[in-house]
């Protein structure tokens, strides 16, 4: 069935989106990523404008993360204390990546910044993700039944302002991760996406949460960033599109309940595993894209729109 | 653009004083609305010339800047490093006609009327080196978006003097006021030339949510966050239910 997109101005099988919602949304709930740093690719592929694409999709982000965290809370999987330390950052770091956009945009080279920082971003975490993952599951598989450690002490843990996080059973200074939210939030201005691709690990390596709490806890703190996000979109750039958002919500809503299903029958290394597969996976295809001849060496853009 | 269509009215009408009636021609349809299900159409344009001669029938979309950008390898790496901005880019052009255009008259005529896509005027604002090979990508990459239909329409006689074309447009559209001209070309001149309008405009629930959008945009931004909220929340408790 075909839909006519008013905002994008262009006509989509609403099937096409409606199943394209359903696996992002699968992913989101399965690892606590939004999904962002999939969707925005998958939409300007199908032709949609990519500036309609960012802003709709942070719009649709909203929609299955709140459906994730509470299918998660549910489970108890969330720490609430802890996503409001971050969130605080997030907002902070928001606010920066807003301002270094507008620079960067003047600099005139802002397209290859968002595809340099995604491959650079994506590789690191990624391969960092898949070495541990992979170390970690021979690990267990050599001497099973040995308790670990709850989790590794690092400097940065001994920071001052130490708060006590219940859920996550962490006593550590609130800075560290009042700064990934910093990151994560400059993340979310200049690349367009939830960030929890960037968060996910940085809460499992950098703070020391508990595998099992972070895709909760991810979710809840991208809730607040992508409704600023969509309506600043909707408010500046005129970008959301609604009925491009509700086709996506239907299929990603639905999506993110099976995937947090899935997610809780699988052993935390191989989450891991997956999640920095599928990551890797998209930084080799962007790195592709940057190195190998386009089809055309010209592209068009209506410059009011970018 | 409105002088410049006034302006070619005026010449049309000039250039044959002695029978200003030469040619009429009219849309089935001057508004295209774009609604829920929109998929492209067709419109049907229709008229009469007095005696013979040949039609040519140009649409025009909006016309709006357009940036055309090319990539060069640096460092192994393909960046934008070139680019050029053509002042008023026609959102849609398509052409149809009763023969060949190449045979009814010569370049310097289909230039000064913009018939074809090699006569279309394409001004950089700041005119470079390479303007020819800007232009020609900014064509091609029109053409692949299905914007510049690459065929030559037919536009076929019914007897001797009505005709009759289709004009096809495709989903992706732009919405704004179109020109539809009908020109009459006879021994390689343009004999007479008419103008009519046309509006590509969004109509229904396509219509109500691009003008809530603009007009109450904080609005229609927390609403969207409140759906989607709303949403994700529903399927939460569907599923409690369903397992």
């Amino acid at each position: 069935m075909q839909v006519y997109l008013p905002i994008a101005e262009m006509s989509v099988n609403a099937l096409t989106i409606l199943v394209l919602g359903g696996i992002v949304g699968f992913l989101s709930g399965l690892f606590g990523v939004g999904g962002g740093f999939l969707m925005t690719p998958l939409l300007i592929f199908i032709g949609v404008p990519p500036a309609v694409a960012v802003g709709t999709q942070s719009n649709q982000l909203v929609g299955a993360s709140v459906s994730g965290v509470i299918g998660h809370w549910r489970r108890g999987n969330v720490d609430f204390r802890m996503g409001l330390v971050l969130l605080v950052g997030g907002l902070v770091g928001s606010v920066i990546g807003v301002w270094l956009f507008s620079v960067l945009r003047r600099i005139g080279q802002i397209d290859l910044v968002i595809s340099l920082l995604y491959v650079i971003l994506l590789g690191t975490v990624g391969g960092l993700m898949l070495a541990e993952s992979v170390r970690a599951m021979m690990r267990q598989r050599r001497k099973a039944g040995v308790r670990r450690k709850l989790h590794q002490h690092i400097w940065l843990h001994g920071l001052p302002f130490k708060m006590r996080f219940h859920k996550s059973r962490l006593y550590i200074s609130a800075l560290v991760p009042v700064a990934i939210g910093v990151l994560g939030g400059i993340a979310v201005a200049v690349l367009g996406v939830g960030g929890g691709f960037f968060m996910v690990p940085a809460m499992i390596y950098l703070i020391g949460m508990p595998t099992a709490v972070v895709p909760g806890t991810s979710l809840f703190q991208i809730i607040f960033t992508t409704a600023v996000v969509t309506v600043l979109q909707a408010v500046t750039n005129h970008t959301v599109d609604g009925m491009l958002a509700v086709l996506l919500l239907a299929g990603g809503v639905v999506g993110v309940q099976f995937g947090t299903r899935f997610g809780s029958g699988l052993r935390g290394e191989q989450m891991r595993a997956l999640l920095a597969l599928l990551v890797v996976g998209v930084c080799i295809k962007l790195f592709v894209d940057l190195v190998l001849p386009p089809d055309d060496f010209y592209s068009i853009v209506v410059p009011s729109q970018t | 653009m409105t002088r410049l269509a006034l302006g070619l009215v005026v010449l049309g009408l000039t250039l044959a004083p002695a029978r200003a009636q030469t040619l009429v021609a009219d849309l089935t349809s001057h508004l295209i609305a774009i609604t829920t299900g929109f998929t492209g159409t067709d419109v049907v344009l229709f008229g009469a010339i007095d005696g013979d001669g040949d039609v040519v029938v140009v649409v025009r979309g909006p016309e709006t800047p357009v940036e055309v950008r090319r990539k060069e390898r640096t460092l192994g790496i393909w960046l934008n490093r070139a680019d050029m901005t053509f002042a008023e880019v026609p959102g849609f052009y398509s052409i149809a006609s009763t023969k060949p255009i190449a045979q009814l008259a010569k370049p310097e005529v289909l230039e000064r009327y913009h018939i074809g896509l090699e006569h279309l005027a394409l001004v950089p604002v700041d005119p470079g080196d390479e303007i020819e090979q800007f232009r020609q990508a900014l064509v091609r990459n029109k053409q692949r978006e299905g914007l510049f239909p690459t065929t030559t329409g037919s536009v076929s006689f019914v007897g001797s003097r009505l005709f009759r074309t289709t004009v096809s447009f495709p989903a992706n559209v732009p919405t704004g006021s179109y020109q539809v001209w009908v020109y009459l070309i006879r021994n390689g001149q343009v004999q007479g030339a008419q103008t009519t309008p046309l509006l590509v405009s969004p109509l229904g629930l396509s219509a109500d949510i691009v003008d809530f959008a603009y007009r109450r945009a904080l609005a229609y931004g927390l609403i969207a966050v409140a759906i989607a909220a709303l949403a994700g929340w529903l399927s939460s408790v569907v599923f409690r239910r369903v397992s």
